[in-house]
């Protein structure tokens, strides 16, 4: 039999309108309107979920975003499944599912609750303390832990839901719809300024639309009434945009903020196909207005955590807003006036109140009256020591505060109950303020943290600027608001508003006991399982940072990041170290403020638009003839092309033979080309590369290496001559967007004076290279017209030439080390290009070959691969590049750098060529070089940097550097491995033609 | 996210723009004659202050110019921003 909880009812909740959703596995109903921590109260429901670390019972404690205790997982084992969800904001609807997390096998029985037991045992850092030696046995507790602790699962499916980012830009956003953010939010708009109010909640109005009490009244009415009449006003204001259930997650700096806009997940399923579920809001305000609200404190004494503890505040929204009774012997515990306006409401909803225990001794206001006329009993100056019920509470116990408020007195009364709620005052909710960069104050006499100095143009109001009451409210609101819009007059003055709340308030952060505290579990952060002697601990072990004592107990670290706690912390800190809470300052707030789900972050970028990436004109053939892509940059690059049956390494080999036997023909359209033209384009070309450019002739083509400014090579590339003041440069596939950078840095900061211009024409030409001893047969007939004799067309040249209409550069020039050619054609011929190439190279075997085959053919011939046998601390003089670095030219980038001390010690990491003793044993990329195996430590001379089975020397050839590598040559050394030595001998890079007899054939 | 006044466009988000380190850095004429000491000067000695720096920053998905920015470190603000070749603003 379910209980039903259900009072009077509320015009929130639409008891004509059932909806049935399912918790653990059972089925429930509640209202439209509900949420789910609700409907769960309504059915008698309290026990939700198992603590973190000790497994302990967790009932509902809060009714909003700050909940610690009730957290689901949603739609478990499905593709919308949803880990760490706060029950006090889901809105139920038809068909939803939840379950508790952190319990095993369920919540009713969970085996981590021995670890409650334990707990005299689990005390903070204990993880840290034990687990973590012996460092082997980790593997074993690690099993366990994870086992029994952690929260919720992520779902292993993919999203079916759509998400979307928007940009906002606005006069002024107004962060909260409470009662505060709608005086501001109407006075803004008012004043034509384009303005945004987001609330995190589906209604408006904040506590206050619920505030149903003859004594909190504006111009005489009610203040649910007034405010009611207010949103209905402001609904209607034109330039006001209001979005409810949008959750501002961060406040950057200029005030740039991301809030969280929900459309979907109040609504069952069939509703949410092919609809956006949630938005990103990049918003960019030019004034913000931060009605962020207050969060009411819990009290901290023994066992106040048990399930049927919650908020008062808490406890009068269920009774107000939702209709529901959290109990029905309910008990409340308080150190200021705000449990009054609870009881008068519970009393008003015909639910029970036993007793009232207040912590002040002398106090008295009109609503302490009107609770004590409704004959509910009120112990005055005493405290919770104790309260009892495993489930779900069942009993407290009181005793008598000493003056002084550090002892607790006389004897212990119990008082059965159901239900418990505790208010330890109100903290103003700061978070975004000091996300943004703002600097808080402490305000002694209520002992809160209130906003100070601002990092941009925004603003504090109500109770989140520690104006808690709502005649506060009323007086401060609209001031601060028209000072900062610089308004004359605002639709508030003169108001007349009445809160019959007493400010007096008997601050305690740690309410004592009868009992040693060692034997209490006072719960500081109920989500993280961190309590006072936690914290006491921490501070006994000589740790006194707010943000030490923060990761050492874990306190805050939860999902909530210690939203009800962290006042707590500081305070216990505070008065055990004897310490001023506002010289301690608070731990930093990080985005986002309530989690966002990955998918609102990524939005529309998922799949195949996670990434951009590049094509060449002639993808679609490299697709249709089955080529495995490799990515290069954000190129997709022909890798290899296997014939059926072929494993990779079939196919390189079967590629790099055809290449050298007769001829191969690669898609060389990803390098980068850059179009240098102006009167100073080969001074230019001196400055930016090591050799001597000046006197390369018209039609010419020549090698370069480009440096860094401390030496180590940075980019190659062949650049051709074009014309007397036009070259064209091309650089590695990767680099061609950061040196077109470089170059247009060093023209426009240092070199102003030269005239040079730069153009990026990578996309603008394809370019396909024949190589191979038959690469001239077969370009020849390609380009008919051209003169293609090694007079006319030598190696390092370059041809204009036509291949029908289409125009085209020819260069000779080769990258691996046969004669070849690499035809440039604008983009869009480039397919034809391929493709009448391939016709034409038939009666040649002409083969297609990719990245993998042009790195093994350019290994064999010791051409390097910048940022594969080089990283950012190579220089052309480790690479055996000598050759390479103009001794005459007075100056270019780097050159200074090439005799500072560090470069020029002989025992650099040079560039070598490696041999196996095997000839059939192939090194592994990044193996590590040794000389002596037996030396303690072994010493590391270097790594293997590329390395393949080369099947035109018929062996295994690798290149890698080794410290002094250049003097070592036929030296032997050893490559450890796992489960072998390989024997290496040190050898020349250029393993094949040194005399370069097949580039000029 | 800051937003940045380029010299050449006007207001953009800090994601069209690329930083490139202190500013008023020049590349010595005569590298040749400098000493391994004041060559390390140039190349890796870099200011880190809390407060005004001067940087410089690039509208690289923009209109791919440089320029220099006078920027508070401890809170991001932008005092100044001038072109290439001219003077740090003094106030
Ligand atoms: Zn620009």
């Amino acid at each position: 039999m379910t209980k039903n909880l259900r009072v009077k009812s509320s015009k929130f909740v639409d008891e004509t309108y059932k909806i049935y959703f399912k918790f653990n596995g059972k089925t429930y109903h509640g209202y439209k309107g509900d949420t789910l921590a609700s409907a769960l109260l309504a059915n008698d429901i309290h026990l939700v979920g198992r603590s973190f670390k000790y497994h302990r019972p967790r009932g509902i404690m809060t009714a909003g975003s700050e909940e610690p205790n009730a957290i689901v997982q949603l739609h478990k084992n499905t593709s919308r499944t949803e880990p760490n969800v706060r029950a006090t904001e889901v809105e139920i609807y038809e068909g939803l599912e939840a379950s508790s997390q952190n319990c095993w096998p369920s919540v009713n029985f969970d085996i981590g609750g021995i670890n409650n037991f334990l707990s005299p045992i689990l005390p903070a850092g204990f993880y840290y303390k034990t687990f973590m030696w012996p460092a082997s046995f980790w593997k074993k507790y690690e099993y366990f832990i994870r086992k029994s602790a952690g929260l919720g699962k992520s779902p292993t499916e993919p999203d079916p839901d759509i998400y979307e980012h928007r940009y906002i830009h606005c006069d002024v956003l107004v962060i909260g719809a409470g009662i505060s953010g709608i005086i501001a939010a109407k006075i803004a708009a008012k004043n034509g300024f384009k303005t945004v109010l987001v609330d995190e909640k589906p209604y408006l109005g904040g506590s206050t639309i619920y505030q149903n009490s003859e004594y909190f009244k504006i111009n005489n009415q009610i203040s649910s009434s007034w405010l009611d009449k207010e949103i209905n006003e402001i609904k209607k204001i034109e330039n006001l945009e209001i979005k409810t259930r949008t959750s501002v997650a961060a406040f950057h700096g200029y005030n740039f903020l991301l809030a969280r806009e929900d459309l979907l997940d109040h609504l069952p399923f069939n509703q949410r196909n092919n609809k956006i579920r949630q938005r990103l809001l990049k918003i960019r305000s030019k004034k913000v207005i931060n009605a962020t609200g207050s969060l009411e404190r819990p009290l901290i004494f023994d066992n106040n955590d048990r399930p049927g503890i919650l908020l008062s505040s808490a406890i009068n929204k269920y009774a107000n807003l939702y209709g529901v009774a959290c109990g029905k012997k309910n008990v409340l515990f308080t150190n200021n006036d705000s449990v009054y306006e609870t009881a008068i409401s519970l009393n008003s909803k015909g639910i029970n109140v036993e007793a009232i225990i207040d912590n002040r001794e002398e106090v008295d206001s009109k609503l302490i009256k009107e609770t004590e006329n409704n004959k509910i009993k009120v112990y005055k100056g005493y405290t919770v020591v104790n309260t009892s019920g495993y489930k779900r509470i069942n009993k407290v116990t009181i005793m008598q505060l000493s003056k002084d408020g550090q002892k607790a007195i006389g004897s212990k009364i119990s008082i059965n109950c159901d239900c418990l709620g505790i208010s330890g005052g109100w903290t103003p909710a700061v978070h975004l303020f000091t996300q943004s960069g703002g600097k808080l104050k402490f305000r002694e006499e209520d002992q809160v943290f209130i906003p100070n100095k601002y990092s941009s143009d925004q603003i504090s109001i109500g109770s989140c600027n520690g104006d808690f009451t709502i005649d506060e409210i009323l007086l401060s609101v609209p001031k601060n608001i028209k000072q900062f819009l610089s308004i004359k007059k605002t639709d508030f003055e003169n108001f007349q508003a009445h809160s019959s709340f007493n400010k007096s308030k008997r601050n305690i952060w740690l309410l004592p006991s009868d009992k040693n505290i060692g034997k209490t579990m006072p719960f500081v952060d109920f989500q993280n399982d961190a309590t006072a002697k936690d914290i006491k601990l921490a501070l006994r072990e000589g740790f006194r940072s707010i943000e030490h004592v923060k990761r050492y107990t874990t306190t805050g670290m939860g999902t909530d990041q210690g939203k009800l706690g962290n006042m707590h912390a500081l305070g216990i800190i505070s008065e055990t170290t004897g310490s001023k809470m506002g010289e301690l300052g608070t731990t930093t707030f990080r985005p986002p403020y309530t989690p966002l789900t990955f998918g609102t972050i990524v939005g529309r970028n998922v799949g195949e638009y996670f990434d951009t990436f590049r094509k060449t004109p002639i993808h679609d053939w490299h697709v249709r003839n089955k080529a495995e892509f490799e990515n290069v940059g954000q190129w997709k690059r022909a890798w290899y092309y296997p014939k059926s049956g072929e494993s990779m390494h079939d196919a390189v080999q079967r590629e790099s033979k055809a290449a050298r036997d007769s001829a191969g023909i690669l898609d060389a359209s990803t390098l980068g080309k850059i179009d240098i033209q102006g009167t100073d384009a080969s001074e230019f070309l001196n400055r930016v590369y090591t050799n001597a450019w000046s006197k390369l002739a018209i039609g010419k083509c020549r090698y370069g290496l480009m440096l860094n400014e401390d030496g180590m090579v940075y980019d190659d590339g062949v650049t051709t001559r074009l014309a007397e003041n036009h070259y064209i440069m091309t650089t590695t596939t990767g680099g061609a967007a950061t040196v077109l950078g470089k170059l247009e840095d060093y023209l426009q900061t240092e070199w102003p004076e030269l005239d040079v211009y730069l153009t990026s024409v990578t996309d603008h030409y394809a370019t396909v290279s024949v190589c191979g001893p038959n690469s001239k047969q077969i370009v020849s007939k390609v380009i008919p017209d051209l003169n293609f004799s090694n007079e006319s067309f030598p190696h390092m040249s370059f041809k204009n030439a036509k291949i029908g209409k289409i125009k085209c550069r020819v260069m000779r020039i080769s990258f691996t080390g046969e004669h070849s050619y690499e035809i440039n054609v604008q983009a869009s011929y480039g397919k034809s290009v391929w493709e009448r190439c391939m016709e034409i190279g038939k009666e040649f075997n002409i083969t297609p070959y990719g990245t993998e085959t042009m790195h093994l053919l350019r290994a064999e011939k010791g051409f390097i691969i910048v940022g594969q046998d080089t990283d950012a601390t190579m220089t052309p003089i480790d690479l055996q590049m000598d050759w390479i670095v103009s001794k005459k030219k007075y100056d270019f980038i780097g050159k200074r750098s090439l005799y500072r001390s560090d470069t020029i010690r002989e025992d650099r990491k040079q560039l070598v060529g490696l041999l196996t003793e095997d000839p059939d044993e192939v090194l592994e990329e990044g193996a590590q070089i040794v000389a002596d195996i037996n030396k303690s430590p072994v010493e590391m001379l270097g790594h293997v940097t590329s390395s393949y089975y080369s099947p035109n020397l018929k062996k295994s050839i690798a290149l890698g550097v080794v410290r002094g590598g250049k003097k070592m040559l036929g030296q032997k050394l050893i490559i450890p491995m796992e489960n072998k030595k390989i024997n290496i001998t040190v050898a020349d890079p250029v393993f094949l033609d040194k005399e370069n007899k097949r580039l000029n054939a | 996210m800051f937003l940045i006044n380029c010299p050449y466009c006007g207001e953009r988000e800090q994601s069209e723009f690329k930083a490139g380190g202190e500013a008023h850095i020049v590349r010595p004429k005569q590298p040749t004659e400098l000493s391994d000491d004041q060559w390390a000067e140039y190349l890796f000695m870099r200011k880190n202050i809390k407060g005004i720096q001067f940087e410089r920053w690039i509208h690289i998905h923009g209109c791919r110019k440089w320029f220099n920015v006078a920027r508070d470190t401890s809170n991001d603000v932008i005092k100044a921003v001038y072109k290439m070749g001219e003077k740090p603003p003094t106030n």
